[in-house]
């Protein structure tokens, strides 16, 4: 019923396997880099260069402590616990003027890239919560479509960007069949498949972005916005 | 990686939690209601070519024990054959595990909605008391009735829906579920004594909410008597809940209330307006004439 293949990359994140430890990282700063750089810049007002020193500084201290093994899941959900844990280290940083420290792989970060996004971005409403959370839905989403991407054929990957990525897509099924060569019939099909595939990754980068059962139902409800 | 707009963001959302019904007789049309379960949403059925309505598990609630305890409501309903209460179509899982069942699609208003004379009101409670006794006779008690899951149709039809929390009367599981206000105090405390005198309970205080609050003071003693504390001082079943109130409606005495020597007179005139009517009117004449004699 639930994915119970995918290992928690919380847990991962603890490993004393190395190699494991790493790959857990690459997950994790995939899924946190953006939400937690965007928060600094935009709900919390930093500047450009020290959002981005501090992002890296913060994702290479918590590759090379460990800070992220204090997470407990019985106290708060991962979400909450990263994002304190991102504003206590941003305090503590600013008062020590230390000279950032860059590392643990996240030199490759596209900083330039992520403040285009912002700058396309209309809804800044709520609290700088409220802002991360947005964030972390937009990642877990992107992270979902790159997945679709790199496993789906061009076609359905195609469609299912024309209806479901492209606001300005306006195609009719009719017009879309006609556009790749296909009957009407298929491009639903295919629609159909690349949702249900879709829903399924997502589903997949939850359980590797929470630490429990019980978090984990928590975020599907929180991501897709159902009332239990 | 893919920038996704903030649209974007929200479409996908709902296409994530979309149902995939591609390879069943169903087409989604629309979202109509979320409720604690699960969403329910209209479909066609392209093989009958018929609109249904259908119910299906959140997907955070997929878990064994969820689904299995909405499959047990899917039987219940199945096993509840009554013009009262809604027909069950088919039931399926869906490919990510999610349970759904189809049923008839009510289009109408729900009763909370309805502003009615208190007669008609009545008539409709007691069509609802009807499907209750008929469930309760079946061993199943509803444990969650009120005016927001009741459906009136467009041509007269009413009918009792979800039935989510409803249980095996004497059921030893202590689970709480219900609407405060409408549930009976056994069934708050989870006491493993719930029976048809639970929904009784639960069809008193739906009655109390839907009248105004000057009532009759029959009609009072009736609401009373359906919401008593003590399972043993309430109607023992919807059926004579219903009985009292078609009573009631005929002018007849009622079980709940013993009425004073100038109340009964008054019921008594009331019933028999017409023929008071005449005899005085007859009286009337004969006085008339008597006193056009004797001029």
């Amino acid at each position: 019923m639930f994915p119970t293949t995918r290992r928690s990359v919380i847990a991962a994140l603890a490993s004393d396997d190395d190699e494991q430890r790493r790959r857990a990282f690459d997950t994790f700063v995939a899924l946190y880099w953006k939400p937690l750089y965007k928060y600094l810049r935009v709900a919390r007002h930093r500047e450009l260069a020290d959002a981005e020193d501090l992002t890296q500084a913060f994702l290479a201290k918590c590759f090379e402590n460990g800070a992220l093994a204090a997470y407990d899941a019985a106290k708060a959900n991962f979400r909450t616990f990263l994002r304190m844990l991102f504003d206590r280290f941003v305090a503590n940083e600013v008062k020590a003027s230390q000279r950032l420290k860059r590392g643990g792989g996240t030199e490759s970060l596209d900083f330039t890239n992520a403040e285009a996004e912002i700058a396309r971005e209309h809804d800044r409403g709520g609290t700088p919560e409220d802002y991360f959370q947005r964030e972390w839905a937009r990642s877990v989403f992107s992270l979902a479509v790159e997945r679709l991407r790199d496993e789906s054929d061009a076609t359905r990957f195609a469609i299912f960007e024309a209806y479901d990525l492209d606001d300005s897509s306006k195609a009719s099924y009719r017009e879309t069949g006609v556009r790749f060569g296909i009957s009407e019939t298929t491009v639903t099909n295919h629609l159909a498949a690349m949702r249900r595939r879709f829903r399924a990754i997502v589903l997949d980068i939850l359980r590797e972005a929470t630490a429990s059962e019980a978090e984990y139902r928590a975020e599907v409800r929180s991501l897709l916005g159902v009332d239990a | 990686m893919t920038w996704i707009s903030d649209d974007a963001v929200a479409h996908l959302r709902a296409v994530a939690e979309l149902p995939d019904f591609s390879h069943t007789r169903y087409q989604l049309q629309r979202e109509i209601a979320r409720g604690g379960m699960g969403v329910v949403y209209e479909a066609e059925d392209v093989e009958l070519r018929r609109r249904v309505a259908i119910k299906v598990l959140a997907s955070e609630l997929a878990s064994a024990d969820a689904v299995e305890r909405m499959r047990a409501e899917a039987q219940t309903i199945a096993r509840l054959e009554h013009p009262g209460i809604v027909p069950l179509h088919d039931v399926g899982l869906l490919p990510d595990g999610r349970l759904w069942y189809a049923m008839k699609l009510v289009r109408g208003r729900r009763l909370d909605e309805l502003n009615a004379p208190i007669p008609e009101l009545l008539r409709i409670f007691l069509r609802i008391c009807e499907a209750v006794a008929f469930a309760n006779a079946n061993g199943i008690i509803h444990c969650d009735l009120k005016p927001e899951n009741i459906m009136l149709g467009d041509f007269g039809e009413v009918l009792v829906m979800d039935w989510g929390v409803a249980r095996e009367a004497g059921a030893k599981d202590a689970l709480v579920a219900g609407t405060r206000g409408f549930m009976a105090p056994e069934q708050e405390r989870g006491d493993a004594s719930i029976d048809a005198t639970t929904d009784v309970y639960a069809l008193g205080a739906m009655l109390r909410s839907l009248l105004p609050s000057k009532l009759p003071r029959a009609l009072e003693a009736v609401c009373a008597k359906a919401t008593a504390t003590m399972q043993r001082d309430r109607y023992a079943t919807a059926r004579d809940l219903a009985d009292d109130l078609s009573r009631w409606l005929d002018g007849q005495p009622i079980t709940a209330y013993r009425e004073n020597v100038i109340e009964r007179s008054g019921r008594w005139l009331n019933r028999n307006r017409v023929l008071v009517t005449i005899v005085i009117a007859y009286l009337i004449m004969r006085v008339i004439v008597i006193l056009w004699v004797r001029r």
